[in-house]
């Protein structure tokens, strides 16, 4: 047989197919025909006219291929086109979101921004900015990570190297069980021992013990699974040489896995950076700078952004967009840099 | 005795050699085995003495407060913990809470499960790794950064939408809209249901990964459409792992504090209508009343907080007992 007889009559053992363009072309016509419906039904909301469009397209691609291919393609098609345009929804708020908060931040964002507090600036005059949340957000995070990293790597260490048994089962689990704590629980907490039993006022080390609950299950997650994949043959060619367990874990588990366990902590950090419910409760925020994180209220970058959201001026919002274009664009040097670690010091595992 | 405990999964060997654990077992001899071994011990120790006191605290201070409530708890439709006598209720909060986790379930799993067969079947190899990359930076923003997108941009963006469902399904009851800024439950809802999207989606996405090859090129073979493969092999095999990641980003819409505080306008009532401002949930709650809550009102939100937790640690224990059932047998099938 020459191919000139597949190509142009095909075959009868197989079912007509629409072209490759065809699903473009039904992309093409929905949107244009949903734009077209909004417009001349005066409908102003983008929401809409892009959801009349994923409607038409699904229920087009359907239809012309029920008739063309026959059900089993249609359906197909219909799953093929449905997967899309859930891409699609998630894609386009998620996108607005980074893209109005890039737009509208940019507005005040400067070095003066940077440097200084909000001092003696009212909430509906422009000015100010964000040195103090800064600086807060800097202590009381520095503070909460000098308390779960040795305590999260430790309780990863005893899970990996020591753990067998019931303690080690019983840690396990609360370790997962402390992942979901929501953040308002753990400042309830720290409220109900610090402030409410112990009497101590609101200050930047009571919101660091708050997110040091939020963080050590993360810390021991991440470096548990980073000292699993540390191979064995290791630990034991440095056993087999006398030397005794805790150096063989110092010199030569750690070192192998130092640069996921980084990671994790960097990540780590990166999710307590935003946590604004237990700064509410336990640090309260304030418009001064507060360098002192034992005493008295502090500000921090979420906080921040709460308190200008709430004053409700406009300049308030420009400068709650700008801290929160800062805020993110820490986060993300966070998680980038933690990749970018993980990838350059990735565990030599076997070979 | 003990290599059965723990670790199932774990691909390379599960802990040391078994020999040098017995001695630890027995006290270590040198000096420096016992410091290390006493303080990662100890960390571990703390970790649960830590998980004891917050029950223990929470629950302290909540039956302080419950004490003295004169109202029932858990129907009690008042929040009056200053009051003389103080009334007190979490049916609204609890309400609230239920209503706008299911919409935000309702919505997220079925897009969260679109996008991870998108990145794992659908996708051209490179737009799919690229996607994956931004989902995961995504999970990163934070909650305030939602919020305020949610209250600044998405409310006045919702008015479209909430006409047209009160034009169409207002008849209902739920879907009737009075008109009004769109801070209700629904737009809480749906703002919940963008932050839990990545976490669901990266789970989904893993465990869609792991289908054996074998099952979805038998498929295949058979002459299945690609949407048969995935029904008959990608989602049987997956389907326990997308119950527990919907399960942890229901813990986590249940627990999400900021931006349903930013986003609804809070209300002691329960509406018929998901679209009316109105309504509250167990952490927007706290947040918003905090501040003017004296030592009763502060011990009266820990009680609301203290049902929160129980909630939330439910949800969560289910998550991860599915996982753990799920390691076992995909353990069997590798």
């Amino acid at each position: 047989m020459s191919h000139a007889t597949l190509s142009p009559k095909r075959s009868s053992l197989r079912g007509a197919t629409l072209p490759k363009w065809f699903a473009w072309a039904v992309a093409a016509g929905s949107l244009a025909l949903g734009y077209g419906i909004s417009a001349a039904a005066g409908l102003h909301s983008d929401i809409q006219w892009a959801l009349i469009a994923a409607v038409l397209f699904v229920v087009g691609s359907y239809a012309v291929s029920a008739k063309v291919e026959g059900g089993r393609q249609a359906r197909d098609r219909t799953a093929t086109s449905l997967v899309w345009v859930a891409f699609l929804l998630a894609v386009t708020p998620l996108a607005s979101l980074l893209w109005e908060t890039a737009e509208r931040g940019v507005k005040v964002l400067d070095g003066y921004f940077l440097t200084h507090s909000m001092g003696v600036v009212a909430d509906a005059e422009p000015g100010g900015g964000i040195y103090h949340a800064l600086l807060g957000t800097l202590e009381q995070v520095g503070l909460a990570s000098l308390i779960s990293v040795p305590v999260g790597v430790l309780t990863a260490i005893y899970l990996v190297e020591y753990g067998r048994g019931k303690l080690a089962r019983a840690v396990t689990f609360f370790v997962d069980v402390m992942t979901g704590i929501p953040s308002i629980v753990a400042g309830l907490f720290i409220l109900s021992l610090w402030v409410l039993i112990l009497k101590m006022g609101p200050s930047g080390f009571a919101g660091s013990l708050a997110l040091s609950i939020l963080m050590i299950p993360v810390v021991v997650r991440s470096t548990e699974e980073m000292l699993k994949l540390v191979p064995n043959e290791l630990r034991e060619a440095s056993l087999a040489l006398g030397v005794p367990k805790w150096r063989t874990i110092l010199k030569v588990v750690l070192p192998t896995s130092i640069g996921g366990i980084i990671t994790g902590i960097m990540l780590a950090i990166a999710r307590i950076t935003g946590e604004t419910a237990p700064v509410l409760l336990l640090v309260w925020g304030t418009d001064f700078i507060n360098a002192n994180p034992f005493q008295d209220p502090q500000e921090s970058l979420p906080m921040y952004i709460y308190l200008q959201f709430g004053a409700g001026s406009d300049p308030a919002y420009d400068r709650a967009w700008a801290a929160a274009l800062t805020l993110i664009a820490f986060i993300m040097i966070l998680n980038l840099a933690a990749r970018g670690i993980a990838r350059w010091k990735a565990p030599k595992t076997g070979r | 005795m003990d290599i059965t405990t723990q670790k199932p999964a774990a691909p390379p060997a599960p802990g040391p050699a078994a020999p040098e654990d017995k001695r630890a077992a027995r006290g270590a001899t040198r000096p420096g085995d016992r410091i290390f071994l006493g303080l990662s011990r100890g960390s571990g120790i703390f970790v649960l003495v830590l998980m004891a006191a917050i029950a223990a605290f929470l629950t302290y201070r909540a039956s302080l407060a419950i004490s003295k409530d004169e109202a029932n708890f858990f129907t009690s439709f008042e929040w009056n913990p200053t009051g003389v006598p103080p009334e007190f209720g979490i049916a609204v909060l609890a309400f609230g809470t239920i209503v706008s986790s299911i919409i935000a379930m309702v919505i997220a799993v079925p897009i969260s499960v679109g996008i991870a067969l998108f990145i794992t079947h659908y996708a051209p190899r490179r737009l799919g790794g690229t996607v994956a990359y931004v989902i995961d930076l995504l999970a990163a923003v934070p909650s305030i950064v939602y919020g305020l997108w949610g209250a600044i941009v998405l409310v006045p963006h919702m008015d479209g939408l909430y006409g047209w469902l009160d034009d169409y399904l207002g008849w209902t009851g739920v879907f009737a809209w009075e008109g009004g800024p769109a801070r209700s439950l629904l737009t809480v809802g749906i703002l919940l249901a963008l932050m839990i999207l990545p976490i669901i989606t990266n789970v989904s996405r893993e465990v869609f990964r792991q289908v054996p090859r074998m099952h979805e090129e038998a498929a295949l073979a058979l002459g299945a459409t690609r949407w048969e493969v995935i029904r008959m092999s990608v989602l049987p095999f997956g389907r326990s792992g997308v119950i527990s990641a919907s399960m942890l980003g229901l813990g986590r819409a249940l627990g999400e504090t900021m931006a349903v505080a930013m986003v609804l306008s809070p209300s002691f009532d329960i509406s018929a209508s998901l679209l009316d401002a109105g309504g509250g949930t167990f952490a927007q709650n706290i947040a918003s009343k905090f501040n003017e809550a004296t030592v009763m009102g502060q011990d009266a939100l820990i009680a609301s907080g203290m049902v929160l937790f129980v909630i939330t640690l439910l949800v969560n224990g289910a998550a991860r007992l599915i996982i753990a059932r799920r390691k076992e047998y995909s353990g069997a099938n590798a």
